[in-house]
């Protein structure tokens, strides 16, 4: 329970899966017998998550109307366009409507999937993301699946050698991946790869050697908390009565350890994993920028750089959006694995 | 918060009754493994220490660095760790042991900066939603969840770029953004306290709500909620850092650890001590807050 205890926003988000188990552990019981049983949750679970959702957009509304300075006045000052021109911009953008009009069509939009358009290149911020999120999702994905194999054969071999020089190295290294920042052990991973062994480039896109290098760092920062959970898991499974019961029949300790014990350990673990995406979303933007790759870290930064709002709000908006999306099915998933939580 | 998390998994009782019945076993259970002290815990301690060391070197770094932070050498750029230059230099000729310890200043001032704005939020916010319940604790933990939902530093990318760059807007960001999770942590404590039997006993002798989360549920949470705002000085320091890397917080030129990561990476290969220290003197300040979180969250 304690893994994510490291990072803020994972040590929330445990407690936030806690309290949903225990909450749907007091409505069990109930009249939930029914043949669909996982479509009444499915159903809580997904307007819970439209109604955050839309929470999340009306903070982001709400954070554009205090921005100071004026939409199109920053839209034609490059132009350098008479105040007429700007005026003539604002009606047309609906700057001039009232704040109600002006949310129910921004809200309208979003239903719709339109984000708006970039303020610096007059492109829809849609289109601008969506060229983009590819580059992300590989290096999300691929840091993914090598942080969750790590990090789980870590936090295997500490929990089955607990309180040995094993477990303190697996639970150092642990740490020190939650603790060590990308954009530093990005540059000594490039120092020591590319620039002294020459084994990999140490910039840009492109083909599979151009990926190892940033998923490999991004992946060692994800493992941490993986493997701080696994062992945490993987001990307490160890304690079980079935554990000692299929020690008592004589299975041999291998097929004990691969489907007694690492098999409920690894429910929890994709859970944790999924709810990563938003730390693994703002360590890809990092990482992005370490290795110059392209991607949405690489749009953002630009976007702050240049006070392009409506980008900066689309990224934002398409992270919340991913975040809630996977949440939700890590716990449709659970629930769906272990019958007891509906 | 272990030790709370201990207690109701072992008082899992629904009636009052039974857990009062439970409570009571417990402090015989706990009289078993009694807390070490901080400084029988070597790695614990030497996080203190560390942090320690910190704090005095910013806070004496115009008496221990040898020279200004900004004070530039052409003819000693790029030159390697030696006498003199402990650290080496960077390529202005800038000391690089200088920068880190004037660096310190500004990275814990930015730290502690986004930690009170933390701590501040989140703490009214979820000691109002977790000491009373009901439709309050609904609506308000709602709005920490679409909070929650923006990834971490892309939330506080977005402050920055509204506030504009500059250190104090990095500090606003990152501590609005360590706001949210601080408020759930705050909100589950209370609510594990509040599940107690002492404040059932409390209501019972009439104590309103707002004494109980004053006097009943805040110095029981507080252990609790020190580790986790120790834990979450790491999480401000790294992401502060890596805004100040992407180069959207601190003017160029600033002794910022994270800055001067993004300066020395141009001569990564010619100079790769500007890059190595900032990141070393960063992690092991992470580290250290990291350990002591978990250490004091044990206690």
């Amino acid at each position: 329970m304690f893994v994510g205890r490291h990072e803020a926003q994972r040590s929330a988000i445990s407690f936030v899966v806690r309290h949903k188990a225990q909450r749907s552990a007091v409505s069990m019981g109930g009249a939930q017998h029914l043949s669909y049983p996982m479509l009444g949750y499915t159903f809580r679970r997904l307007l819970g998550a439209v109604l955050v959702l839309w929470l999340a957009a009306t903070l982001a509304f709400g954070a554009m109307q205090l921005t100071p300075g004026d939409p199109a006045q920053t839209l034609l000052a490059a132009s350098g366009a008479s105040p007429e021109e700007v005026a003539r911009r604002r009606t047309q953008l609906g700057l001039d409507d009232p704040l109600p009009v002006q949310y129910a069509r921004y809200l309208a939009d979003l239903a719709r999937g339109d984000l708006g358009v970039s303020w610096l290149h007059g492109r829809s911020v849609g289109r601008m993301i969506l060229e983009q999120l590819p580059a992300t999702a590989e290096l999300a994905l691929a840091a993914t699946a090598f942080g969750a194999l790590l990090g789980m054969a870590l936090g295997l071999l500490a929990a089955l050698y607990r309180e040995t020089w094993v477990d303190a190295l697996a639970t150092g290294l642990a740490v020190l991946g939650l603790s060590t920042p990308v954009f530093w052990s990005g540059l000594l991973v490039i120092l020591l790869f590319s620039l002294y062994l020459g084994w990999f480039p140490s910039a840009g896109s492109g083909d599979l050697r151009h990926l190892i290098l940033p998923a490999a760092t991004l992946g060692f920062a994800l493992s941490g908390s993986v493997a701080r959970l696994v062992r945490a898991q993987v001990i307490e499974v160890l304690r079980m009565p079935f554990v000692m019961a299929a020690l008592a029949r004589g299975l041999p300790l291998r097929r004990i350890l691969l489907l007694h014990v690492l098999r409920p350990a690894v429910g929890p673990a994709v859970t944790v994993v999924a709810l990563q995406l938003g730390f693994l979303l703002s360590g890809a933007v990092v990482t992005e920028s370490v290795f110059a790759r392209q991607g949405l870290g690489r749009l953002a930064v630009q976007a702050i750089l240049w006070r392009d709002l409506p980008v900066v709000r689309g990224v934002v908006l398409v992270g919340a959006l991913a975040y809630l999306l996977t949440s939700l099915l890590a716990d449709l998933l659970q629930v769906w694995l272990d019958p007891r939580l509906r | 918060m272990r030790k709370s998390v201990e207690r109701a998994s072992r008082c899992p009782g629904r009636k009052v009754l039974e857990r009062a019945l439970c409570a009571l076993a417990i402090p015989q259970l706990q009289a078993i493994s009694p807390r070490r002290p901080l400084r029988h815990q070597p790695l614990a301690f030497s996080s203190l220490l560390w942090l320690a060391a910190i704090a005095l070197g910013a806070a004496l770094a115009p008496y221990l660095a040898p020279s200004g932070p900004t004070a530039t050498d052409p003819s000693r750029a790029l030159l390697p760790p030696g006498p003199g230059r402990w650290l080496g230099t960077d390529f202005l000729g800038r000391d690089v042991l200088a920068r880190l310890l004037w660096g310190a200043r500004w990275t814990l001032g930015m730290g502690a900066e986004a930690l009170a704005l933390a701590v501040g939020l989140g703490l009214p916010l979820g000691l109002a939603a977790g000491g009373t319940g009901g439709l309050r604790d609904v609506g308000l933990m709602r709005l920490v969840d679409a909070w929650l939902a923006f990834p971490g530093l892309l939330l506080a990318m977005a402050v920055v770029a509204i506030l504009g760059p500059g250190l104090s807007s990095v500090a606003m960001a990152v501590g609005v953004a360590a706001a949210a999770p601080y408020a759930r942590v705050v909100r589950a404590t209370a609510r594990e306290i509040r599940a107690q039997p002492y404040i059932d006993a409390a209501r019972a002798v009439g104590a309103g709500p707002w004494r109980i989360i004053l006097r009943h549920i805040l110095p029981n949470a507080a252990p609790a909620l020190v580790a986790f705002a120790t834990t979450q000085l790491g999480w401000v320091l790294l992401n502060g850092a890596a805004l100040n890397f992407l180069g959207i917080g601190v003017p160029p030129g600033t002794p910022e650890w994270g800055a001067m990561l993004a300066e020395g990476r141009a001569y990564l290969r010619d100079a790769p001590w500007a890059a190595i220290s900032p990141g070393v003197a960063l992690t092991l300040t992470v580290l250290a807050a990291n350990i002591l979180g978990d250490r004091l969250g044990e206690g």
